[in-house]
């Protein structure tokens, strides 16, 4: 190389921007972070600085030694006049300074941004919008050779101080990981001999973030990755990534696409559905291998876990793969979840799609609470059930979900103790108040023909009374599947409304719901329930029941329930007597049902009143 | 508007307890220690069937500085609030959704697969939550 002479003003000139660039105190060796920004700020295309870089030896180099920049500063300065980049040219008097327009900010934004398209033109592209304005203030800024690079000094110097990190572009995180132990080398640029071309990527601009970030939590890591024990490969991912990550840049908990796609795959180890959930038990034997505290993957837990439910869908486990990557990063966990983490919710027009951690405690409805919803809840666990294969975002499905679960365990402790059978065995007198006859007389007018729509006429009693649906409307609920006659079917004991059996016959539920007048699809489908309508039968015959209801309630009644018309006392015998009359026309009506009225009627007897 | 907030465990050790002066710890300690046989008393006592019990079991006991009210959960973890006082007395709703606050929570923490169910309660929501309803008194 030839030997490079300088005039006093560029010695000068030259020596001061050197030491500008050496944040290192080397007084050697010029960072090349700093270097390459001030060469951004030439206004020289890239090719150019490309060339310049290469012709001044520090790509042979590795680095910028303090030759080395003195010949690149002097062929910014040829480049800039227009004289093309020679090294014999190097010793061209009355070249004027080489011009760099930048300042503190302009500095800042451009480390990370300026190699991330290297291929591409316009520097300042990639730059957040946020910066623009200090770019615009920056360009004002001429800094003349002399005067103001001492004023750049200091400019320079203190952001280089910041603790911070930008997010770096994930070849750098790789390499970060690789080079450092941990991810705790915020404070020094990473201006290391040995850094060539390709990875001045890895420039981390520490201040670039300082100003945005400040009221975030310390940006996270689009860094290194956390290598889980029994994960090597995945570490291997960000190093193929080519293009740069400046998505950090607008919000430091922000997933980058490789991120996610890595968090992906991760998820389809545990669980092969997407849609899917990673149940609690896994979700935390796979967290565990990341050596974090129990205390903090609890906490991260807390954060994730969105709807609370125990399970982790592909976006909570997302967002709490990320909070391990950043913690095992060292850094803090926030309070709450960042929005960006917050996992989406495919019901867009649900207004309850906004997140917010308020209203969590809606979701998971207290034990308390439950009683009182039991009856509301119940109805909507038919619409919802078909749901709950499909998203598993949909808030309502999950509060649905979360209450319906509560309800059921509910139902569980509540019916366990009374079994169907038992509550046979043990009938529990209810007493007939007027209204209760009211209706049931109601229900006969409305069907008059029989069977028509016994679900509408169960509806009615089968919320107010409770002790009434069980008996009377358990026999309607079979026959016609009315969604809202859940209270029917079995009567295990007349206290119970809502009863857990009937979960089998949601499907004739929905039969139900599409097609009203249903009659005849009821009728095969009553098979199963008949077993019940028959205990439920025998329970009538405690409750009660009035004649006419029984009508209805024995259209269901098939000729299973043959079996229960034992012996009947004679009481009943009167009142079968009296049945028997009123209902014949009814029997003619219908004459596939003629067997189970007199079975019914049979059981009617012993209604007390 | 509580002074004392405590979770016990079905074994009848805490899981967490809170109490906002710091030097009367140790009382509220013993206050709670000693609400445990009230509470057991008005469960054993109830659940003659396996009818649902009522979760809140409401006013423990009065002292002439405050009150302790008792609330259990099916699986008999107790929660034991101690109000002073001399607050204008709380009404019973009042009580009553505190605990429900107080158990909604709790879930939650259960729910966490990290939280080994015995351990101390550590968990930041719940200290939050806990927080809101004993920030108020002071």
């Amino acid at each position: 190389m030839e030997s490079l002479t300088l005039s006093d003003v560029e010695q000068k000139y030259y020596s001061e921007l050197f030491l500008s660039c050496d944040v290192d105190n080397a007084k050697k060796v010029a960072s090349n972070g700093k270097v390459l920004d001030l060469f951004r700020a030439a206004q020289l295309s890239n090719e150019v600085v490309l060339q310049i870089t290469e012709l001044c030896g520090a790509t042979r180099l590795g680095h910028f030694g303090r030759s080395q920049f003195y010949i690149a500063l002097k062929l910014i300065a040829l480049a800039q006049s227009g004289l093309p980049l020679r090294l014999e040219s190097l010793n061209v008097r009355d070249l004027p300074l080489p011009r760099f327009v930048m300042g503190k900010n302009e500095q800042e934004t451009r480390y990370t941004v300026m190699f991330a398209d290297a291929e591409n033109q316009g520097p300042y592209l990639p730059r957040p919008p946020g910066r623009v304005q200090a770019k615009k203030v920056s360009t004002h800024e001429m800094i003349q050779p002399c005067v103001t690079t001492v004023e750049v000094q200091p400019d320079t110097t203190s952001p280089v101080v910041s603790p911070h990190q930008s997010p770096p572009t994930s070849p750098h995180v790789w390499r970060k990981h690789k080079r450092q132990a941990s991810g705790g080398n915020v404070e020094r640029q990473p201006s290391v001999p040995g850094v060539i071309w390709p990875t001045f990527r890895e420039q981390q601009g520490p201040a670039s973030g300082d100003g945005m970030w400040s009221a975030h939590s310390p940006p996270p890591v689009q860094e290194s990755w956390v290598s889980f024990t029994d994960t090597p490969p995945s570490s291997t991912l960000p190093m193929h990534p080519p293009s740069a990550q400046t998505s950090g840049y607008e919000d430091p908990w922000k997933i980058t696409d490789e991120q996610r796609q890595y968090y992906i795959n991760q998820f389809k180890t545990i669980q092969s559905d997407l849609t899917g959930l990673i149940p609690g038990s896994a979700a935390k034997e796979f967290f565990t291998k990341s050596k974090l505290p129990i205390l903090e993957l609890s906490h991260i837990w807390e954060l994730s876990d969105f709807d609370k439910d125990g399970a982790l869908t592909l976006d909570e486990f997302c967002a709490a793969f990320h909070l391990v990557v950043a913690r095992k990063n060292g850094y803090d966990l926030p309070e709450k979840l960042p929005e960006s983490l917050m996992p989406k919710l495919i019901d867009l027009d649900d207004s309850a799609g906004v997140p917010e951690p308020a209203p969590e405690v809606g979701f998971s409805s207290s034990p308390v609470e439950v009683t009182p919803n039991k009856s509301p809840s119940m109805p909507s666990l038919n619409q919802n059930w078909p749901e709950l294969n499909q998203s598993n975002e949909q808030w309502e499905t999950f509060s649905e979900r979360s209450s319906s679960s509560q309800t059921l365990t509910q139902f569980d402790s509540n019916i366990a103790p009374a079994d169907p059978d038992t509550a046979i065995v043990h009938p529990v007198p209810i007493r007939m108040t007027p209204s209760k006859i009211h209706m049931q007389e109601m229900e006969l007018k409305r069907t008059g023909s029989g069977a028509q729509q016994p679900g509408v006429v169960a509806f009615p009693p089968a919320v107010p009374p409770r002790p009434l649906p069980t008996q009377t409307s358990a026999p309607h609920g079979l026959r016609s599947v009315e969604g809202e006659g859940l209270p029917a079917h079995t009567s295990t004991s007349p206290q119970q409304m809502p009863e857990q059996p009937n979960f089998a016959d949601f499907s004739q539920f929905q039969v139900f719901a599409v097609e009203p007048p249903v009659d005849d699809a009821e009728k095969p489908s009553d098979t199963g329930p008949a077993d019940r309508c028959a205990e439920s039968a025998g329970v009538v015959r405690n409750a009660t029941n009035d004649v006419q209801a029984e009508e209805r309630s024995s259209t269901t009644v098939n000729s299973a329930k043959v079996s229960t018309p034992l012996a009947p006392p004679p009481k009943p015998v009167r009142r079968r007597l009296k049945s028997e009359d009123e209902l014949k026309p009814d029997v003619d009506e219908l004459p596939q049902k003629s067997n189970v009225l007199a079975t019914v009627l049979a059981t009617q007897p012993s209604i007390p009143r | 508007m509580a002074v004392c907030i405590a979770v016990i465990a079905k074994e009848n050790y805490p899981l967490y307890i809170r109490s906002i002066p710091a030097q009367g710890e140790l009382k509220f300690h013993y206050t709670v220690h000693t609400s445990l046989d009230v509470v057991e008393e008005k469960i054993s006592g109830v659940g003659k069937a396996a009818d649902q019990r009522e979760l809140y079991l409401g006013l423990l006991y009065p002292t002439e500085d405050y009150k302790v009210y008792g609330y259990v959960t099916n699986s008999k973890v107790k929660f034991v609030i101690v109000v002073d006082s001399s607050n204008t007395s709380l009404r019973d709703n009042e009580i009553r959704s505190m605990f429900r606050k107080l158990h909604n929570s709790f879930t939650d923490v259960m729910c966490n697969p990290f939280y080994n169910p015995g351990d101390q309660i550590q968990s930041k929501t719940f200290d939050g939550i806990v927080s809101t309803m004993m920030v108020q008194t002071s």
